[in-house]
């Protein structure tokens, strides 16, 4: 690549509103592809999840980023730099392992100060830097300390803080709170987005855990089998998934096969297989399928339920009360419809005489609260 | 579940009076060394009074000092070899992933297992054969073959035992793989590197038969010196230096296990 | 640090710098030892193979076509004697270091209390740190016809007014296994401790709840659990005298010649056969192989039958 490409970029580079862009990214392990052709664009100052199911290429994508790993085709760009030959030490992101990987035979202080000294930075910008990030991750009494004198949550700390030192543009942050404990966990959500808006830096977290991803995040890619299935902010993702996957991974859903029987431009009507005639509005975002078969998603809580019919008799179904879970804030009922579907629904506890299984009871929603997908 | 006490008490059983007997029988020889060599009479069996006169015999020995010189040389200069060169090999066959890797591993921990005879003699044939004069230099050369494969065990242990992401993080936060390298696995390896080390140099210090063969008649190590001489029966000032001997190792030992316990609980307390 | 405005990259700028080729790395890393094991481990085996197929030929002698007139030399009467003792010694301390071993390690790994037992360990296992020779010399001083037993035996006999026989064992057979069993032990000590640690005593708690006689836990449980350590300890204590030296020289005498002072005569002694010490070292590899072979190969399947 010669230099006067490199300038040319980097012109471009500046008015690009991403840090990070995937494009066409595939990894092949030997044979078994853990990546396949992912398209990713992170927003300068964005708080981005990548989320996922196990095994589906999370931290793959995340490794490509930092270049730990080096795509198979496609092509990385960092700050608008095509990046496939920078060596990762060269890259400015800095990343958060999800074991920590902190050095065992360095302090505290050490550990943070190794990237800023490799830097050959001034010993007093050190000083005032390490110090600094110390005092932001609330770790400035552990600085003598060796790593495996701390507890799981300073670790981590302290693994945020020698990244957060470079300042880089973005950091990678690989399933950062998988090993703390649920408070801990909770605790450490708050300050990450704390930090985050403090900075003002690029985060990208790699998580399982879509309560985490739905509450930090400012947007998510939602992944499977190596696919990006859906980027979106945390709301469309969860009120508007484009997949059955996405729709099936976030939150709970109640699931219905069939296929499409009408199609007007504000409803579609949809017959399940099981022979349900479900009537849903259209959003008109182009993903929904208007003919062949489809899934119609709908989420437990937007589900209603009464003993005696209702007088609307859209999307309403007869149908037996299978079992009662008592969830605390929330009760669960397992209903079986006449046709022989299966559907949660989730209701908050305010019910003083909840009924008994067995009790012949109607489901109803309405045809905004369920979302037709296309399969496959 | 268990009471301190009885945690702490030594139980009386068969167990614990013949481990004591095996005890004795331990250092029985060690005992008896150190008696003979303050013996007055160098050969009768009962003590004839106290004497310092072995050991001033040996301090003046000029042939066994010249001896335990040369073999501390090839001891310091073999196990300094091996420590990089085993070490980079542990290293390798821990990151790489090679069509014949395991011919490699197997070349590289035989001498663990072949005895060291067999050794001796294929490396003076070889010497042999490539007309190479003997010297102290060849002796060297011979000792790192062993040196190294008991390093690179005792460092591949290690390095299974470390986070495998260590290098990677050194590598994101700018540091090129040759920094990684120094600057954090090498560290993270320098207590395995350093016990690796200590047993080699110990082994290599030992070794009779490798030296004897790979020597020549120039360069004398202290197995060869003392095999010559106790072959013609006892000699009370080998007495003595056997005695220094087990003081001196058995004080290098001690100091070793010191730095370690310090530093280890430099790290946990 | 906070507020701060767009971060600021690593590196002024992300051009492109000459990586090293992926291969140089490996190579770097493997090479040096690789050919430093090639020359003087894996040339001279190989030589020395050749070499044991040439046969030290004496005027008027018929060459083997074969080459193998050097291993054919072992079916001599006298050579087949010292192999069948060499055996023998390694035989039998492998018996001895094992039951004189599994007792200490038994006590140290199941009845000495934690906090000691690191420290009993390295207490039996330090005269190990000694130099090998002055061990064994220093059982020439303890066997030798005036040396310590035999003056016991002699204070014995005076005090008891008995006639013992005095103890004349140095130069001959019992003083190598003498020696050899008390350079191994600690090995051995070492190799079932770590194995009898990791037993788990909840199975030796069950089986006397279940009635079982201590014998009959022994039995049953402590050796079937400890095996692989109990085959790992004898392999070892086995080869290792298989190819030991200094011991049955110093120790045995003229009486005890053995495989491996064979072929030291074969190279530095008064026979000087090259071809044949050449033969006898190539069999005591092949057979220290395919010992360890087996003990990988069969290792493992030991615990789980
Ligand atoms: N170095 C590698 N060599 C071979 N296969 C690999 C390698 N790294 C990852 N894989 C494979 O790639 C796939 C994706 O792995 P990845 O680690 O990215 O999953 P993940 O989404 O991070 O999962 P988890 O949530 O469990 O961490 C897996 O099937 C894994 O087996
Ligand atoms: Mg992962």
């Amino acid at each position: 690549m010669s230099q006067t490409a490199i300038q040319n970029q980097r012109s471009t580079a500046t008015d690009t509103e991403f840090d990070v862009e995937l494009r066409k990214v595939y990894k092949v392990f030997n044979g078994e592809t853990a990546v396949r052709g992912v398209d990713l664009g992170i927003r300068r100052g964005e708080f981005f999840s990548i989320l996922g199911p196990s095994g589906c290429g999370k931290t793959t994508t995340l490794r490509l980023i930092a270049g730990f790993e080096t795509p198979s085709t496609g092509e990385i760009l960092i700050q608008g730099q095509r990046v496939s030959n920078v060596p990762s030490y060269r890259r400015p992101v800095n990343t958060v392992f999800q074991s920590y990987a902190l050095f065992n035979h360095l302090t505290v202080w050490d550990n943070i100060a190794f990237g800023l000294r490799l830097k050959k930075r001034s010993k007093a910008e050190i000083q005032n830097r390490v110090d600094e990030v110390l005092k932001l991750v609330k770790m400035e009494t552990f600085a003598k300390r060796f790593p495996v004198q701390l507890s799981g949550g300073q670790q981590q700390r302290i693994a945020l803080a020698r990244a957060l030192v470079n300042r880089p543009a973005v950091v990678l942050l690989d399933e950062p709170l998988g090993a703390l404990d649920l408070k801990l966990r909770k605790e450490m959500q708050v300050e990450l987005s704390n930090l985050h808006q403090e900075l003002g830096l690029t985060f990208v977290m790699v998580t399982h855990d879509q309560e985490e991803a739905l509450s930090l995040s400012d947007r998510i890619a939602v992944m499977n089998h190596g696919k990006v299935e859906q980027i979106g902010s945390p709301s469309q993702i969860y009120e508007c998934p484009q997949t059955p996957f996405v729709a099936d991974f976030i939150g709970d859903t109640n699931l219905l096969h069939g296929k499409v029987e009408g199609a007007h431009p504000e409803m579609l009507w949809i017959v399940t297989d099981k022979g349900l005639r479900i009537k849903v509005k259209r959003a008109g975002d182009g993903h929904e399928p208007t003919s062949g078969s489809a899934v119609i998603s709908i989420r437990p809580e937007k589900i209603h339920f009464s003993l005696t019919p209702p007088s609307d008799a859209v999307n309403c179904f007869e149908g037996r009360l299978q079992t009662v879970m008592y969830l605390g804030t929330h009760m669960h009922y397992l209903v079986e419809l006449v046709s022989g579907d299966q559907i949660t629904i989730m209701q908050p506890n305010v019910m003083h005489n909840p009924p008994s299984v067995e009790t012949p009871i109607y489901v109803s929603w309405s045809p905004l609260d369920c979302l037709a997908l296309s399969t496959n | 579940m268990d009471t301190p006490n009885s945690r702490l008490r030594f139980s009386l059983s068969w167990q614990m009076l013949f481990s004591l007997l095996m005890f004795g029988f331990m250092y029985l020889p060690i005992l008896v060394l150190a008696f003979y060599s303050f013996n007055e009479s160098p050969y009768s069996a009962g003590w004839k009074g106290f004497t310092w006169n072995w050991y001033y015999q040996f301090f003046t020995d000029t042939r066994i000092l010249t001896a335990l010189g040369n073999s501390l040389v090839v001891a310091f200069s073999a196990t300094s070899i091996a420590a990089i060169l085993g070490t980079l090999m542990a290293v390798g066959l821990a990151r790489y992933q090679f069509p014949g890797k395991g011919l490699y591993q197997g070349v590289a921990y035989l001498p663990l297992i072949i005895p060291d005879i067999a050794m001796a003699v294929a490396t003076l044939v070889f010497l042999a054969a490539a007309a190479i004069p003997l010297s102290g230099g060849t002796i060297v050369a011979a000792h790192v073959v062993f040196c190294l494969s008991y390093i690179a065990l005792v460092v591949s242990t290690r390095i299974n035992g470390i986070n495998p992401h260590l290098e990677e993080a050194a590598l994101d936060l700018g540091a090129t793989p040759a920094q990684a390298f120094t600057k954090v696995l090498l560290p993270e390896l320098a207590p395995a590197i350093v016990s690796g080390c200590l047993l080699a140099f110990v082994l290599s210090m030992d070794d009779f038969l490798i030296a004897s063969f790979t020597a020549g008649d120039g360069v004398k190590t202290l197995p060869i010196e003392i095999f010559g001489r106790i072959r013609t029966g006892v000699k009370p000032d080998i007495n003595a230096l056997s005695v220094t001997l087990i003081l001196a190792s058995g004080l290098v030992f001690f100091v070793a296990e010191y730095i370690r316990y310090r530093s280890e609980q430099k790290r946990l307390q | 640090m906070a507020g701060q405005s767009p971060p600021l990259s690593k590196q002024p700028s992300l051009d492109t710098e000459k990586v090293l080729p992926k291969w140089l790395e490996p190579l770097f890393l493997l090479a040096p030892a690789g050919i430093w094991l090639g020359l003087l481990l894996v040339i001279p085996t190989l030589l020395i193979f050749e070499l044991s197929l040439v046969p030290n030929i004496r005027p008027g002698q018929v060459v083997n076509p074969s080459g193998l007139d050097n291993y054919a030399l072992i079916f001599d009467d006298i050579y087949q004697k010292v192999v069948l003792r060499s055996l023998s010694f390694a035989v039998s301390t492998t018996f001895f270091c094992l039951l004189l071993g599994f007792p200490v390690a038994y006590w140290i790994a199941l009845i000495v209390s934690k906090r000691w037992q690191n420290l009993v360990l390295l207490g039996f296992v330090l005269p190990l740190w000694t130099s090998s020779l002055l061990r064994s010399y220093a059982w020439i001083t303890i066997l030798r016809p005036t040396g310590v037993v035999n003056s016991v035996i002699t204070l014995l006999s005076s005090m008891t007014h008995l006639t013992l026989p005095p103890l004349d064992i140095l130069n001959r057979e019992p003083a190598v296994l003498i020696g050899m069993t008390y350079s191994l032990l600690p090995y051995m000590v070492l190799i079932l401790y770590a194995s009898l640690e990791k037993l788990d005593r909840r199975l030796l708690e069950a089986a006397a709840d279940l009635g079982a006689t201590p014998v009959q836990t022994f039995l049953k449980v402590t050796v079937p659990q400890t095996l692989p350590g109990i085959a790992a300890g004898s392999l070892l204590v086995f080869i290792t005298c298989l190819g030991d030296f200094v011991n049955p020289e110093l120790l045995g005498g003229a009486s005890s010649m053995t495989v491996a002072r064979l072929i030291y005569n074969q190279f530095l002694g008064a026979t000087r056969n090259w071809g044949f010490g050449s033969a006898l070292s190539m069999i005591l590899i092949l057979a220290v192989s395919i010992a360890i072979a087996l003990l990988i190969k069969y290792g493992d399947a030991v615990p789980k039958k």
